[in-house]
């Protein structure tokens, strides 16, 4: 198991049992189970897993974003640089947010305001944090969008978000993310809308900017083949939980999760021939208003038996840093 | 046109043959009397030809037109120029009647489950649609044991066969979509984008569902998609579209193991793969620029203006759509069959 | 019974994948009847809008129509006393019994007019936003020139020119002014075209969908798309619409009764009781007040019912 260490200068962010619920009239959401993970300084996490595995609203809950009704983070700490950010205020956690840990989403049409500049808009967290003045704004605005690959910058700041295409407003997106040059960047989704070849550019672009400003990514995906060309650690998520952590080559290579096992199964290969079948995983992904009893994937796993419905598999060294949480042991073939 | 694509295999029987079909959708402006400035040409002139129990791969990013394409080649736009034939019904010669056996016959699958099912309606109601439509059994009984066999076929318990759609999850409806579109025994299936909404582990149980469909009733399929890496594991032969135009066309292991548009080339070396050493190993072409607009696509070839390798000729001449290799079709000035005045010259340029 | 799984890869546990969902089935009803009820504006509305009703119909049990015309001379314009606890109007009759009856005919004008309105507005709209093209251009100037006509306006002008010598029409066993057919014509005639645009902008955005192009790819007829596939899924705005429409309807008739223009006496509503009052406001409220209270009361109950049901019937909340 991981020691926590909070003096060991290389964690940049730490994260301890995380549970985030939301009470509606249904009933409630149990949208994060007690996540734990860390974030190394200059290294890039990616968080895998289908939708309501609950990877954005852990990130969401770190970043203090998610709507305090109905929202509500139970449990948890996530510790940036010395701090709890679940513990800061507000206005504290407005001060960090777009200078510090910035976030990029998955909708560049709406994640931008379509009656304000291009311009306006990226220079906005110059002006908030750093308190720039116009030309200096103006300054380090043309400098981030030829950081990011927007060619003639200095008319297109005057541009308005629905004169970009998908991709290049994606790039805003980033420019204005990177302004104050923050130790950690969240991405969320940012390439799912785009088109693959538009997609690749974007790849592109973040793994040259993330060597060049050293910064921490975290990259949410439901794709495995994005996460394959971009983290160097991934964290597999299910219903709230995460059930496999390895770095990358590890995980594609030796899944220890069944669940990651079958996701891996089910997916076609640009590069090979077709498999006969491709291995489907029965059954859908798990109703989150029922309280976790168990360990969530039961249902579907084909290695399932008694003790998984019973008790919530603990996080288990399978290899070297290499955890899974499951009972069954994928390489015995017998229970733990 | 009409065989640019057909096979010379004895009794060949293709079920759908596209001929040179284009749909523009017209620009107007103006506040009191409407004119038209100009047209989306959203499909530009693209032929080929589907055989009976073989699935065709539409595949292409946004604007090229696949999706248009689809709809067009159902008839349910009416298209601005060009032909298209299944099970022998033209589109443009069909008379009432044969227009109603078409739509017997042939049969779409939609991307969106939410959008695809009218909320309004029970399970019973929209799969039962086509039967009672089309007057296929006698009576509601009957109907409903045909709902009930389908509902099983595709993997639905019929028990939910009252049920409304916003009872089921996303692959749950898609399943009904399926059921549907098997309703009135169709011979030939456009799938627009059957899987891209739904969850990766249900992708696979939806495709799966989809092939032993195919084998068990010999159905014909145009599997209109954008992720590549299923395209490659269901088509047998696949065509790729760009800006209203298909740039290459090819059995399937020919395509992706020797793709000869460069298009093609980037196009499949942006598909990230599942394995980071694999990944590592890639030569990445990395396509500058952005998608144009199908309103005034560049003149000559189409992909110039991103083409890593576009020599002068193509910003002006417009490559022919041949065919270098058996059953592989491509439009590009790199092989000289694409440049009038070239085509006996065996040379790549 | 549960769904076979589709891949027959081997299991170290047997596994049934239930298909099943786990929340109990609720219809669509159901789910906006769950809506609805949370709201304590609407609930009020509902009871209210039913004891004015049983008021009004109910209220045949204890007073014949012969009661509510039965003048008297002798004792009009009383005020309210214990044989007549509502008063007297200015030729003897009992009020009491007149908002009785009277409300009985301007609820009917109400509803009624309502019909008529949803008749032409849906036919009207469901045509234009069908079918768009010069069809739609077409129909759409004619909803605006009625719209640009101020209603009222319309309505005197029309109730004026019909109001010439109508007969009297029996129905029920009850002898009615012919004078109320036509306000209920002319109240439907003038006020379809919001019901109109509203239905048209239903169609116009329901027929994007792909459920729709799905099933003109089956071969279902457009008669059968228009009314089994769009129009019900239409019904929430056309049902709100058409509640609210039955309290402006009652409002404009107790507008025009109130010139001198609507339903002509002995037949009484709350609108035309309102014009006999008028004359006496400071000196006989109770003239004015009884009609004015229920006219106020319905109108208002009526517009809580459709903000509830407003809120109950939206298509884009599915949490109940």
């Amino acid at each position: 198991m991981d020691s926590i260490n909070r003096q060991d200068g290389k964690r940049i962010l730490d994260v301890t049992d995380l549970r985030t619920r939301f009470h509606i009239a249904e009933g409630t959401v149990y949208a994060v189970n007690g996540v734990s993970f860390h974030l190394n300084r200059g290294e890039t996490i990616g968080v895998v897993g289908e939708s309501g595995c609950g990877k954005s609203v852990t990130m969401m809950s770190i970043m203090r974003l998610i709507p305090s009704p109905p929202g509500e983070i139970a449990t948890g700490q996530a510790y940036f640089e010395e701090r709890d950010l679940l513990q800061l205020s507000d206005s504290e956690m407005q001060d960090l947010r777009g200078k510090d840990i910035a976030m990029v989403f998955q909708d560049p049409m709406t994640a931008f305001n379509p009656v304000l500049t291009i311009g306006r808009q990226l220079t906005e967290p110059l002006r908030v944090h750093l308190g720039l003045n116009k030309d200096e704004c103006r300054h380090r605005a043309i400098e981030l969008l030829e950081q990011v690959g927007i060619p003639d910058p200095s008319h297109r700041l005057g541009d308005y978000p629905h004169q970009f295409s998908g991709g290049m407003r994606q790039r805003a997106m980033i420019a204005m993310a990177l302004a104050c040059s923050p130790s950690i960047l969240i991405a969320d989704e940012p390439t799912t809308a785009l088109d693959v070849t538009i997609q690749a550019q974007i790849v592109e672009l973040v793994l040259g900017i993330r060597a060049d400003l050293n910064m921490s990514v975290i990259w949410i995906t439901h794709d495995l083949g994005v996460v394959a060309e971009i983290a160097e650690r991934v964290l597999v998520m299910y219903s709230g939980f995460i059930v496999e952590e390895a770095p990358v080559d590890d995980l594609y290579e030796d899944p220890r999760h069944p669940y990651t096992q079958a996701l891996l199964a089910a997916l076609p290969r640009v590069d090979r021939r077709r498999d006969r079948h491709l291995q489907s995983i029965p059954g859908a992904p798990p109703n989150l208003l029922v309280a976790p009893l168990g360990c969530p994937f039961t249902p579907r796993c084909k290695f399932a038996f008694d003790h998984c419905r019973k008790e919530m598999p603990p996080i288990i060294n399978v290899a070297t840093n290499h955890t899974a949480a499951c009972w069954w042991d994928v390489t015995t073939g017998k229970p733990r | 046109m009409a065989d640019a694509d057909s096979r010379s295999l004895p009794g060949n029987s293709s079920l759908v043959v596209v001929d040179d079909l284009k749909k523009h959708f017209p620009i107007h402006q103006g506040l009191i009397i409407e004119r038209e400035v100009g047209s989306v040409k959203a499909v530009d002139g693209i032929s080929f030809s589907i055989q009976q129990g073989e699935t065709l791969g539409l595949v292409g990013e946004s604007g090229c037109g696949k999706t248009t394409a689809g709809r067009t080649i159902l008839g349910l736009y009416p298209l601005t120029a060009g032909d298209v034939t299944i099970s022998g019904i033209s589109l443009t010669n069909a008379t009432k009647s044969e227009m109603r056996l078409l739509r017997r016959k042939a049969q779409m699958i939609f991307q969106d489950p939410y959008a695809s099912l009218n909320p309004r309606w029970t399970v019973s109601a929209i799969i039962g649609e086509p039967i009672r439509v089309h007057n296929l059994l006698p009576n509601d009984k009957s109907r409903d044991e045909r709902v009930h066999d389908l509902m099983l076929r595709v993997g639905l318990s019929p028990r939910l066969i009252n049920r409304f759609p916003h009872e089921f999850s996303g692959g749950q409806r898609q399943r009904i979509g399926v059921a549907r579109a098997l309703a009135s025994n169709p011979e030939f299936i456009v799938c627009d984008e059957p899987i891209s909404a739904l969850d990766v582990s249900i992708q696979a149980q939806v495709v799966n569902l989809l092939e032993e469909l195919q084998d068990e009733f010999n159905l014909t399929y145009l599997f209109i998609a954008h992720d590549l890496s299923m395209v490659r594991h269901i088509c047998d032969r696949v065509a790729v579209m760009y800006l209203g135009i298909i740039v290459e066309l090819g059995e399937r292991e020919d395509l992706y193991e020797n793709p000869f548009h460069p298009y093609t080339q980037a196009l499949l070396s942006a598909v990230p793969i599942p394995d980071p050493k694999r990944d590592r190993e890639r030569q990445r072409i990395i396509l500058k620029g952005e998608i144009p607009s199908p309103i005034n696509p560049p003149g000559g070839c189409r992909f110039h203006p991103r083409c890593p390798v576009a020599m002068d000729i193509c910003t002006t001449v417009v490559p022919i759509y041949h065919e270098r290799a058996p059953g592989h079709w491509v439009a590009c000035h790199l092989y000289p069959g694409s440049t009038p005045g070239r085509e006996n010259s065996s040379a790549v340029a | 019974m549960t769904a076979p799984p589709l891949d027959q890869s081997t299991s170290a546990v047997v596994n049934l994948i239930p298909d099943e969902l786990e929340t109990p089935p609720l219809s669509l009803s159901q789910l906006t009847w769950r809506r609805f009820r949370r709201h304590k504006m609407a609930i009020f509305g509902v009871v209210t809008l039913i004891l004015i009703i049983m008021y009004a119909f109910g209220g045949m049990l204890f007073f014949s129509e012969a009661d509510s015309n039965h003048t008297d001379t002798g004792n009009a314009l009383q005020a309210p006393t214990r044989e007549h606890p509502f008063g007297t109007d200015t030729v003897g009759r009992d009020i009491l019994a007149r908002t009785i009856y009277g409300g009985q005919i301007s609820i009917l004008i109400g509803i009624t007019a309502m019909v008529v309105e949803l008749i032409f507005g849906v036919s009207i709209g469901a045509v234009s936003g069908y079918f768009g093209g010069l069809l739609d251009s077409f129909l759409m100037r004619i909803t605006e020139a009625v719209l640009v006509i101020p209603q009222i306006f319309l309505l005197l002008v029309m109730a004026r020119y019909f109001s010439q010598s109508i007969p009297n029409i029996k129905l029920f066993g009850r002898t009615f002014s012919g004078s109320v057919l036509v306000i209920i014509f002319v109240i439907g005639i003038t006020s379809w075209p919001y019901l109109a645009r509203i239905v048209r902008a239903q169609f116009l955005s329901v027929k994007e969908n792909d459920f729709i192009l799905a099933a003109r790819a089956t071969g279902t007829s457009t008669r059968d798309i228009i009314f089994r596939h769009i129009l019900p899924n239409t019904s929430a705005p056309i049902i709100v619409s058409a509640t609210l429409s039955v309290a402006a309807a009652i409002s404009l008739e107790a507008y025009i009764s109130f010139l001198g223009l609507g339903v002509r006496p002995p037949t009484a509503t709350w609108g035309n009781m309102l014009e006999l009052a008028y004359k006496y406001i400071n000196t006989a409220w109770w003239l004015w007040f009884f009609p004015g209270f229920f006219i106020a009361l319905i109108v208002l109950s009526i517009n809580f019912l459709g903000d509830g049901l407003r809120d109950a019937l939206d298509p884009h909340s599915r949490a109940a």
